[in-house]
Parts: C-alpha cells; structure tokens; sequence
C-alpha cells in the first residue's frame, strides 16, 4: 500500500510534474468536474446524514417490525454505484417510470430528457437522488451500532428528567454517538469524492466529476499522469476534510468509555 | 394531563410508523421497479407510456442476460473474490482496530489518518502499480489478487469501524474480567469480542459489498477471470437497454439475500448487547 502511495505520489511530481497539473487544471471539463463534486458533497451529505439518523432514531424507538424496517433500510448497502445508476436510469429514462407516472397524472403528454445535456439541473438531482438512495443505509448502520452502544441508562434517566424528544437527542444522544458520527462522516465524505459509476450510468460524460475524469483520463486518453493529478488532488481534498472532521468531533476518551 | 400525554404519546407512535414505511417504500420502489423491467418481456422495455404492473412476466430478458458470453463465470468468481476478502480483512482488521481503541502509542492520531488516507486514494491509480508487482508475483488475473486488493481497500474501513466500536466498549468491563481471572486474550475473546459483535457484523457487510462492487482494480487486475461487475460495466456502453436493466437487478439481488442473514445475525447480536 505505501509502496503505491508512494509511486503515486511521485507520478505527477517526477519529471513532467506540473505539465500535467497544468493540463489537468486547463481541461475544458475541470473546472466544471470540481465545482460538480463538491456541489454534490455539500448537498448529500448532510442529507444522508440527516436521514440517516432519523432511520436509525426510528429503529431505536422500538416499533413494532423495527426488524423488519432494519432489514428493509439496509438493502442499499448491497448495491453497487453501477447498479444504483442502472435502476435510477430505468426512472428517470426518456421513456422510464418518471415520465410514465408525469404522464399519468396528466402533467405531461410527451416524454421529456430529463438525462439530456440541455439539462444540467436535471441531471445532478438525477445524481443526488441515487448517490442519497444508494448511500445513505452506510451511514446509518454505523449510528445503529453505535446507539447500540449507548448505556440505556443515559437515555432513561433523560427521559425520567422529561426534556423533549429534540433536546434528547440534541444534548443526551448526539454527544455520546459522536465516535459513531466521526467514522460515518468521514467514511461517507471520502467515499462520495470517489464516486461516478452512477454518474456514468445516468449521465454519461455531460456530467463530470472528479473521479469520472480521472477514470476517463486513464481508460480513454490513455493517459495515466493527468489521471495521477485527478488522484492527488482527490486524495489532497479527502486528507484535508479527513482532519477538518477529527478536529471538529474530536473523541474524548474519558466521555465516551464510560 | 394524562390523556393529553397519551395522545401526544400516541401520534408520535403513528408518526415514527408513517416514517418508517415511508423511508421503506423510497428504498423498496426503485427495486420493484427495476425488477419489473428485467422480468419484463424485451419488447415491453422499450413501451411507453410504462405501465406500473407488467402486463406478461417473462425470464426472457434476464434469461438473455445470464446466457450471455461470460456472465455466469463472471457471478461465480464475484462471490470467491468477495468471501476471501471478506475473511482476510476481518482476521487482520479486528485486532488493528482493538489495538488502535485500548492502546495509547505515540503517533496513534497519524495513524489513524494515515490509515484513511490510503482509503482515500483512488481505486483507480492504486491498481497500476499493483498490476505491475501481481504480474511479477505470478498473481496478476487470479482471484485471490483481486482479494488482497479488495482487502487492502476495505481493510482501513474496518479497522476504523472496529476502532469506534471498541473505544465505545466500556473498558471496565474488560478490567472486571482481568481481576476475575481471565488472561488478557480471554478478556478479549470473552468481554469485548460479543460486546463489539454488532458493530463488527457492520464492518463484515461493508466489507463484502465493497468486493462485491469494486469494479477498477478488478477490471485492471483481470484480462479472463472478470468479476460481475467489471464485466458488466466493460460491456455497459455496447449493451441494449434490456441488458443493462436485467445486469443492474442482477447485480442487486444477492444483496438482498445476503443482508437478510446479516440482518438476523444483527438482531442476535443485539440482545445480548442491550442488557
């Protein structure tokens, strides 16, 4: 692994170094790929994360069939970004559920490219919409196991105390999941810098994202260096929101091994 | 005061259900959708308007899929490739993380975020080099070079996971069994290992679809021995609507099983952690 790292590294800094950053950076679609990640990122995250831990609240609560709903919710995690890419390509496909249902409901009596080029907005919702189907189960297994790991304790005695379900969770719950919140944040953030399969699959190229380049740079273009500069660049975003995340949820100790 | 508790009580609980079933119908829908489109028969795919209930099932499409060139060994060699990974980074990663929980040694944060970085680093380019040394070594297009890069990759994810999980397993409990008698590695295997066994339970699935859908070092790592989705997506641009249709279901159906195992192994688990 260091060994590759290392090669890695090296790749865009030897020789030709800053040609291919350069290149890279003068791209037509670079600028575009950036801004459309990071768009991407700001916007899923939270959401998932949002979501996520409303799922795993509801699982915790205690409903009757939570199995069932745990089960249900999970799901995700066993499907590709390609695959996600394919199922949300048969909805939102010219002639696919979403325009089926449009018309339907007497809204519409053409089909409309909702993936068309001309539709850009249309398009990175498209890419929201599955990356959040896709990936939110991730983050919320990793707060169902670390709520697991709540004393019961803690959550009674606030409930003995009587604040509301909001402060609960705001000063009891979210404290003490914070190692959990850290790993699923991370986790999700680098994992979503990496992502585009389910950009290739809805939107082809009209789209760009960073690790879409890069792949196009390596598998089209044949040209490893600018798809290392891609790399370094992800890799250089990930470290910097990897650090950003520990120091802003740092884990004390002595708070959480009760 | 008390009915006005109970009711309150009351439409929070059929609040939380209306959730529920509302976050399960937004994961369910798109798969009964796409699974109506791959037990379609090919002509009803390219309909429209599409009708929410198929008309005629058929195994045509998904028949049409499996028959085609290299897709049932491409099935068979996703499934090795994601049972050894899930093994390897599983025996290698849950002692990592242990250590990483209990024990103060210097440089501890650096290697925490030295960990992720490596996992930060994409797919894509880590797969050359690789390629490059798995020829030398004689295991450039086996299974088990895709493994160990699978676990390489899924490896700093599981250590983190069972980091968090262990930091959270109370550390008295593990002392209580030292003083009771237990040698350290008892105390482990006794204390924290069923403690932290739901969480490790996440790490194992998370381990597995990584393998399961990893399609660059797979692609790059194989000429012959392709797993599915590295197949699926070298072929995805040339294919009919209807292959990729049936490819992506196909694609998502062992998952269905798999988590469904996962699930009551979860379920298990939890008893015995919420005492």
């Amino acid at each position: 692994m260091a060994q590759a790292l290392l090669l890695a590294f090296q790749t865009p800094e030897g020789g030709f170094a800053l040609g291919h950053v350069q290149q890279m950076a003068g791209d037509v679609a670079f600028k575009d790929a950036l801004r459309n990640t990071i768009l991407l990122i700001l916007l899923i995250v939270p959401l998932q994360t949002t979501l996520a831990l409303i799922m795993a609240l509801l699982i915790q609560a205690g409903l009757r069939g939570s199995g069932l709903f745990l089960y249900i919710w999970t799901i995700p995690l066993g499907i590709s970004d390609l695959a996600a890419g394919i199922v949300w390509l048969s909805i939102f496909t010219e002639r696919g559920y979403l325009n089926s249902f449009l018309r339907d409901i007497g809204l519409i009596q053409r089909p409309i490219p909702i993936l068309s080029y001309e539709n850009p907005q249309g398009l990175f919702l498209a890419v929201a919409v599955a990356e959040t189907w896709r990936a939110t189960a991730i983050v919320m297994v990793i707060l169902v196991a670390g709520l697991q790991m709540i004393p019961r304790d803690y959550v009674e005695a606030a409930e003995v105390f009587g604040p509301g379900l909001w402060q609960r969770v705001r000063y009891v719950i979210l404290p003490l999941l914070r190692p959990s919140l850290q790993v699923a944040l991370i986790l999700r953030t680098i994992l979503a810098f990496q992502v585009f399969a389910v950009v290739i699959a809805l939107a082809g190229r009209v789209m760009p994202v960073l690790a879409g380049e890069a792949y196009f740079w390596y598998g089209s273009y044949r040209n490893p260096n600018v798809a290392a500069a891609y790399a370094v660049l992800i890799l250089f975003i990930s470290i910097a929101n990897t650090v950003l995340y520990l120091r802003a949820l740092r884990t004390r100790e002595e708070e959480v091994a009760l | 005061m008390r009915r006005i508790g109970s009711w309150r009580r009351h439409s929070g609980r059929v609040l939380a259900y209306g959730l529920a079933i509302l976050f399960s119908t937004w994961v369910l829908f798109p798969i009964y959708l796409i699974a109506v489109s791959s037990l379609s028969p090919r002509e009803a795919i390219y309909q429209w308007p599409k009708a929410l209930f198929p008309a005629a099932l058929s195994l045509d499409t998904l028949a049409f899929f499996l028959g085609s060139h290299g897709v049932l060994g491409a099935t068979i060699n996703s499934i090795w490739v994601a049972l050894i990974t899930l093994v390897l980074s599983l025996a290698i990663g849950t002692p990592a993380g242990y250590a990483l929980a209990r024990f103060v040694f210097p440089g501890r944060d650096t290697f925490k975020i030295l960990i992720l970085t490596t996992r930060a680093f994409p797919i894509v380019i880590l797969s050359i080099p690789l390629a490059v040394t798995f020829i030398q070594w004689g295991l450039y297009d086996t299974l088990l070079g895709v493994a160990l890069v699978h676990t390489a990759l899924a490896l700093p994810i599981t250590i983190l996971v069972t980091n968090s999980i262990f930091v959270s397993v109370p550390r008295d409990l593990e002392e209580a069994a030292l003083t009771l008698g237990c040698s350290p590695r008892q105390a482990f295997m006794r204390v924290a290992l069923p403690l932290a066994l739901p969480g490790l339970a996440a790490a194992a699935i998370f381990t597995f679809v990584l393998s399961w859908n990893e399609v660059f070092a797979a692609t790059i790592l194989t000429l012959r021995s392709r797993t599915l989705p590295a197949h699926v997506l070298t072929v995805l641009n040339e294919s009919p609507l209807p292959f990729r249709f049936a490819g992506g279901f196909f694609l998502i159906a062992p998952a269905l099983v798999f988590i469904f195992i996962i699930r009551r192994y979860l379920l298990n688990m939890w008893g015995r952690v919420v005492k």
